[in-house]
């Protein structure tokens, strides 16, 4: 059997480092071991769930064993994490993960994406629970919540028309006081669809000749809002989302093929583009938005 | 009002979602939902067919409006009334919730170089979307005035004042009566609106 490690710490900085491990031309029983997993946000855990995915894709039985800390089984279980990965991922007996419990301080669960329906629902979830949240621990206005959920609602959406394939969503705010020195609210979106190259390829592969590739298809959709769909009005989801969050200082990157690109504030150290990463079949989408200063 | 004017029809979008659509979802949310109303909408609207009329189309109480949605229920719309072979003589004037869709309004209207007048609760009507700087000028004044006869924009544009009510009557952003005269959107709507 493969194992694969999981890190101590699993976010949006370190993701690749699992991505790295995943070798699709090799079948057969694959075990991603957390059990030294001690932190992990909304962008592992969906992280987690496509790589366990796209294990199963290529052919292998992907098992899962569980974090040796109950404080980290019990925050995966509030996040919904563990009823998702029931749908991925192969069980060992006397499993100690949970179903969900009821009401929590979760922004949003791992909710997965597969139908507009499921659109509305994030919407409506996260109009009920956002609103303390982003006025009280992210000092933004008592309208965000409006525009929070509409980036919600594009977000998701991308997973339903462009990637043609299922997608989880995950939402939390966390203190980032060593690293940022304020609160945060986390975004993270993924699926494992055919991802921006595939979807805008018969489209406009033509129009950038030899530049067409992974990071060309990125550039497509993020700087220049292009979209498979012909009709004018198509693409304004990531255009909008990337205005949105400029405007509360955030973070925005999109993961798809073997690139990343990004639009990075003054507090990141993320470069805008990277190249040359391990094959990622769909898209993952990282939001952060930073508590309001001054 | 002049007798003359055209109609006002309001249709409530929160009441169509809740009665028609979706009784448990109140977001006007999804590309598929917004195609959905949109049908929703002309369906309304074909009861209103024959003499011109002013659609006001009231998303004043759905709480949280996406781009995908607006895309469909606003500029689509407007795209296909402004075509010579629309379906009705129909105008439309929109009623929003002030700041949180008006940015979402604007950015849809500008996509497909679209303008349309929208009441965002403020107690004034606006311009939203792509326009001119004269189409700018000449609307507000006719917005304030209500009104406005041939040659009655002269003061404030010159010659060029009829010329530009003329467009933004193609543009269906005015009502123009057969004797030349300009008609406020609001005006008729604030008159004339009936569910």
């Amino acid at each position: 059997m493969r194992v694969i490690e999981i890190p101590r710490s699993l976010d949006y900085r370190n993701i690749e480092s699992l991505y790295d491990q995943l070798d699709s031309a090799t079948a057969g029983p694959v075990l991603f071991d957390a059990r030294r997993l001690r932190w992990i946000d909304p962008n592992g855990m969906l992280c987690l769930l496509a790589a366990g995915q796209m294990a199963a894709k290529a052919g292998s039985a992907p098992r899962i064993s569980l974090p040796n800390q109950p404080e980290v089984t019990g925050y995966l279980d509030r996040m919904g994490f563990s009823e998702a990965a029931r749908r991925v991922f192969e069980f060992g007996t006397g499993s100690r993960w949970r179903r969900r419990p009821g009401p929590s301080d979760v922004l949003l669960e791992v909710t997965p994406v597969t139908r507009n329906s499921d659109v509305h629902e994030v919407v409506e979830r996260v109009q009920a629970r956002a609103g303390a949240i982003l006025s009280n621990t992210l000092k933004y206005p008592a309208s965000a919540v409006v525009q929070f959920s509409v980036i919600l609602s594009e977000v998701c959406q991308n997973i339903i028309e462009h990637a043609e394939g299922p997608g989880w969503v995950a939402a939390q705010a966390y203190n980032w006081k060593q690293r940022l020195g304020r609160q945060v609210a986390v975004i993270a979106v993924a699926d494992i669809g055919r991802g921006f190259r595939a979807s805008l390829e018969d489209e406009h592969a033509a129009r950038f000749g030899e530049r067409w590739g992974d990071v060309a298809a990125l550039e497509a959709a993020f700087l220049l809002g292009l979209t498979r769909f012909p009709d004018t009005g198509r693409g304004q989801g990531i255009q909008q989302i990337r205005k949105q969050v400029a405007r509360w200082d955030g973070l925005l990157s999109i993961r798809s093929g073997t690139a990343r690109i990004a639009d990075t504030p003054g507090w990141s150290s993320k470069p805008p583009i990277e190249e040359g990463l391990r094959a990622f079949p769909g898209a993952q989408i990282n939001i952060i938005l930073p508590e309001r200063i001054g | 009002m002049n007798t003359t004017g055209p109609r006002a029809v309001r249709i409530d979008v929160r009441r169509l979602l809740r009665d028609t659509l979706a009784p448990l979802r109140p977001n006007l949310v999804t590309r598929p939902t917004g195609r959905a109303v949109r049908d929703a909408i002309e369906r309304c609207l074909k009861g209103a067919a024959g003499a011109p009329f002013v659609s006001l189309i009231d998303l004043a109480r759905v709480p949280v409006l996406d781009f995908s949605c607006a895309d469909e229920v606003v500029a689509r719309l407007l795209v296909k009334y402004q075509t010579p072979d629309r379906p009705l003589d129909a105008f439309f004037l929109f009623r929003a919730a002030g700041d949180t869709h008006r940015h979402t309004v604007d950015a849809v209207l500008g996509r497909h170089d679209l303008a349309a007048v929208c009441d965002l609760g403020d107690g004034c009507c606006h311009l939203l979307g792509t326009a001119s700087e004269d189409e700018g000028v000449a609307w507000r004044t006719l917005e304030r005035r209500r009104r406005i006869a041939p040659g009655g924009l002269a003061p404030v544009l010159g010659d060029r004042g009829d010329a530009v009510l003329a467009r933004l009557a193609e543009r269906r952003l005015v009502f123009r009566g057969p004797n030349g005269t300009s008609l406020a959107l609001s005006a008729v709507a604030s008159h004339r609106a009936h569910t």
